[in-house]
C-alpha cells in the first residue's frame, strides 16, 4: 500500500487561534499599469495556506502566479486586498524574516563562495561567526553539498546551484517557504530527484511551502493541494486536494493510480480553463 | 537519502584569461613586430634618410641603452604624476558615480560631452594657476582624464546590480548600507576596474602630454622636446621608447587588477 491511499488527516487549513494559517491571502487584486494599459495580473484570490501544508500553483505563462508569490513576500503589494502570513501584515512577516524564498534563478552571489551565499541571511541579521559556521555546514549537508562548501557558485551545475539557493532559504529555519519554479531549468532526472529532496527537507523542518511549477507532475507529486489559475484575469479556478500527506511521497507514489487520477483532474482544469495565449503557452 | 554528489567540481582555480592565452596569439604579434622593425632599419640603411627624418632603430637603441639612466628617471617623473593622477582621478570618478546615481540619466551625456574636451587643453592655464615650478598640473590634468572613464564604467557598473539580488536583498529586509556592501559594490567593483584599465594609458599621455606646456624641467614629455630642441633626434626617440614602455607597464598591470576583480564575475 502506498502513501497516497493511507489519506491521513490533511493540515487544518482553518488556523484556529493557536497556529494562524502560514498565508492568508484575501480578496487579493493586483493592476498593473495605468489607463487604458492596465493588465489585470490578480483579481478576487482568496487562498490560505496552513502551517506546514504543500501548496503549487500552477497555471498557464501569465496568470499571476509569480505576482502572487511575490506579494506574500512583500516584494510587491497588492492593489487591493489584504495578505497576511502567520496572522502578520506581509511586511511585517519580512521584516520578522519569517519566511525564506527561493527564485526561478538561483540568485546567487557569484563572487562569494557557497558558504558564504548559504549564510548571507545569517550576515545580514547579525549571527555570530561561529554560529553562522555550525548552520551552514548542517544546511550543506541537507542539501548534499557539504564538500562544495568553498567553490564558487559558477563551479556549479544549475541544479547545484538551485540547492545552493535552497539551502539559502532554510538558513534561517523559516516556517514558510516560497519557491517560484525553482526546478524549471533542470533536467527531468535531476529534478525528480530535487523533489524527493524536498519532500524530505519539508518533512524535516514542517515548513509550510508555497510552489510555483509548470510542471503538472510536480505539482501533484510534491503538495497536499493543488492552485490551478487561469489568465486575464489571474484567478483561481480549483484547488484540487491530492490524497496523502505529502511529506510521505516516494518514487512508488508516481505510478500510483492515485496519483494519476490528481494529475489528469489538474489537467482537466487546465485545459478547461482559458488560457491567455497560443499554442506553446508553458502548461506541461 | 543523500544526494549524489554531481561528479566531481569543476576546475576550481581563479579564472585569468591568461591561461587560455596560445603561444600563436602570443608569437604572431612579436614576429610582426620584429619584421616590421627589420624593414624599417633596412629602409633607413638603404635609402640613407638623414636621422632627423627618420632615425635607424638601432640608433634609437643605441640612445635608450646610452642614456638609460635618464630615460628611467624621467619616466619615474612622468610615472608618478600618471600614477597619483589614476589614484585621484578614479577616486573622483567612483565617487561622483556614487553620489549621482540618482540623477544618472541626466548626467550621462553632461559628462560624455565633457569628455570630449580635450583636458590636456587646459594644461597652460593650470600652470598659471598653481605654478610652473609643481607637478600639480600635470597630475591634475592625468586625474580630470582618468575621471570620465572611470565615472562612467563605476556607473555602469552601479546599474547592473540584477533584480533578483535586489528582491533577495529586501526579502531579507537588508539595511540599505548591507545592500552597498553585499550588493552594489561588489557588483559595480569589476567595471571600476574596467574604467581603470581604460584610462591606465590615458594617465599616461596626459601626464606626458602636460609637460609639453610648462612646469619643471622633469619627466619624459620635457626630455623629448628637449632633446628634439637640441636636434638629438635618436634621443628624443630613445625617450619615446621610455614613454612606450611606461604607457604598457601602467595598461598591463591594470589590466591584470581588472582581470583579478572580474575573475569571479560572468561575462558582461
Ligand atoms: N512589474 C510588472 N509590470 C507590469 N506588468 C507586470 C509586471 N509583473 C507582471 N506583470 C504582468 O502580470 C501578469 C502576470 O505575471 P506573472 O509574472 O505573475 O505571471 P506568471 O504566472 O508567473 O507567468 P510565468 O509562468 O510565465 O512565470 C503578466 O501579464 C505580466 O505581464
Ligand atoms: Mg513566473
Amino acid at each position: 500500500m502506498t502513501d497516497l491511499e493511507k489519506h491521513p488527516t490533511p493540515p487544518a487549513s482553518t488556523g484556529g487561534f493557536a497556529t494562524p494559517p502560514a498565508i492568508e491571502v484575501r480578496a487579493v487584486e493586483r493592476v498593473f499599469g495605468k489607463r487604458r494599459k492596465q493588465v489585470v495580473a490578480l483579481a478576487a484570490v482568496d487562498l490560505t495556506v496552513a502551517a506546514g501544508e504543500f501548496v503549487s500553483l500552477i497555471g498557464p505563462s501569465g496568470c499571476g502566479k509569480s505576482t502572487l508569490l511575490r506579494l506574500v513576500a512583500d516584494l510587491d503589494t497588492p492593489t487591493a486586498g489584504d495578505v497576511a502570513v502567520f496572522g502578520k501584515p506581509a511586511r511585517q512577516a519580512r521584516a520578522d524574516q519569517d519566511y525564506g524564498i527561493a527564485f526561478q534563478q538561483a540568485g546567487l552571489l557569484p563572487w562569494r563562495t557557497v558558504a558564504a551565499n548559504v549564510g548571507l541571511p545569517l550576515e545580514l541579521h547579525g549571527a555570530s561567526g561561529s554560529e553562522r559556521k555550525a548552520r551552514v555546514a548542517e544546511l550543506l549537508e541537507l542539501v548534499g553539498l557539504a564538500d562544495f562548501a568553498r567553490s564558487r557558485p559558477d563551479q556549479l551545475s544549475g541544479g547545484m546551484q538551485q540547492r545552493v539557493a535552497i539551502a539559502r532559504a532554510l538558513a534561517e529555519r523559516p516556517r514558510l517557504l516560497l519557491m517560484d519554479e525553482p526546478f524549471g531549468a533542470l533536467d527531468e532526472i535531476t529534478r525528480e530527484r530535487m523533489q524527493n529532496e524536498l519532500v524530505r527537507i519539508c518533512r524535516e523542518t514542517g515548513a509550510a511551502v508555497l510552489f510555483v511549477t509548470h510542471s503538472i507532475p510536480e505539482a501533484v507529486f510534491l503538495s497536499d493541494r493543488v492552485v490551478v489559475m487561469s489568465a486575464r484575469p489571474g484567478r483561481i479556478v480549483d484547488i484540487v486536494d491530492v490524497p496523502g500527506s505529502s511529506h510521505h511521497r516516494t518514487d512508488d507514489v508516481r505510478d500510483d493510480a492515485g496519483f494519476f487520477h490528481a494529475v489528469a483532474t489538474v489537467r482537466g482544469h487546465l485545459h478547461g480553463a482559458p488560457t491567455d495565449a497560443a499554442p506553446g503557452s508553458d502548461t506541461r | 537519502m543523500s544526494v549524489v554528489a554531481e561528479a566531481t567540481a569543476k576546475d576550481t582555480r581563479a579564472r585569468l584569461p591568461i591561461g587560455d592565452l596560445r603561444v600563436s596569439t602570443v608569437l604572431a604579434p612579436i614576429a610582426f613586430g620584429v619584421a616590421v622593425l627589420g624593414l624599417w632599419e633596412l629602409g633607413v640603411q638603404a635609402s640613407g634618410v638623414e636621422p632627423f627624418i627618420v632615425p635607424a632603430p638601432s640608433d634609437i637603441w643605441r640612445e635608450v641603452l646610452d642614456s638609460s639612466d635618464s630615460i628611467a628617471k624621467g619616466a619615474r617623473v612622468t610615472g608618478t604624476n600618471a600614477l597619483v593622477g589614476l589614484a585621484i582621478g578614479g577616486v573622483l570618478g567612483a565617487l561622483v558615480a556614487h553620489a549621482v546615481r540618482v540623477v544618472d540619466q541626466m548626467t550621462v551625456p553632461v559628462v560624455a560631452a565633457a569628455s570630449v574636451v580635450p583636458i590636456v587643453a587646459l594644461a597652460p592655464a593650470l600652470y598659471r594657476m598653481y605654478g610652473g615650478q609643481y607637478d600639480t598640473t600635470r597630475m591634475l590634468v592625468a586625474a580630470l582624464s582618468v575621471s570620465v572613464p572611470v565615472y562612467l564604467n563605476t556607473l555602469r557598473g552601479l546599474r547592473q546590480v540584477t533584480a533578483v539580488h535586489r528582491d533577495l536583498m529586501t526579502a531579507s529586509s537588508a539595511r540599505p548600507w548591507q545592500v552597498a556592501r553585499v550588493v552594489t559594490l561588489p557588483t559595480a567593483t569589476p567595471y571600476v576596474f574596467t574604467g581603470l584599465r581604460i584610462a591606465s594609458s590615458l594617465a599616461v599621455i596626459s601626464a606626458l602630454v602636460a609637460e609639453y606646456f610648462g612646469g619643471p624641467v622633469s619627466g619624459l614629455g620635457k626630455s623629448i622636446t628637449t632633446s628634439v630642441s637640441s636636434s638629438n633626434y635618436p634621443l628624443a626617440w630613445a625617450y619615446v621608447v621610455g614613454s612606450i614602455v611606461l604607457g604598457l607597464v601602467f595598461y598591463v598591470v591594470t589590466l591584470l587588477l581588472d582581470l583579478w576583480f572580474s575573475r569571479h564575475h560572468p561575462e558582461p
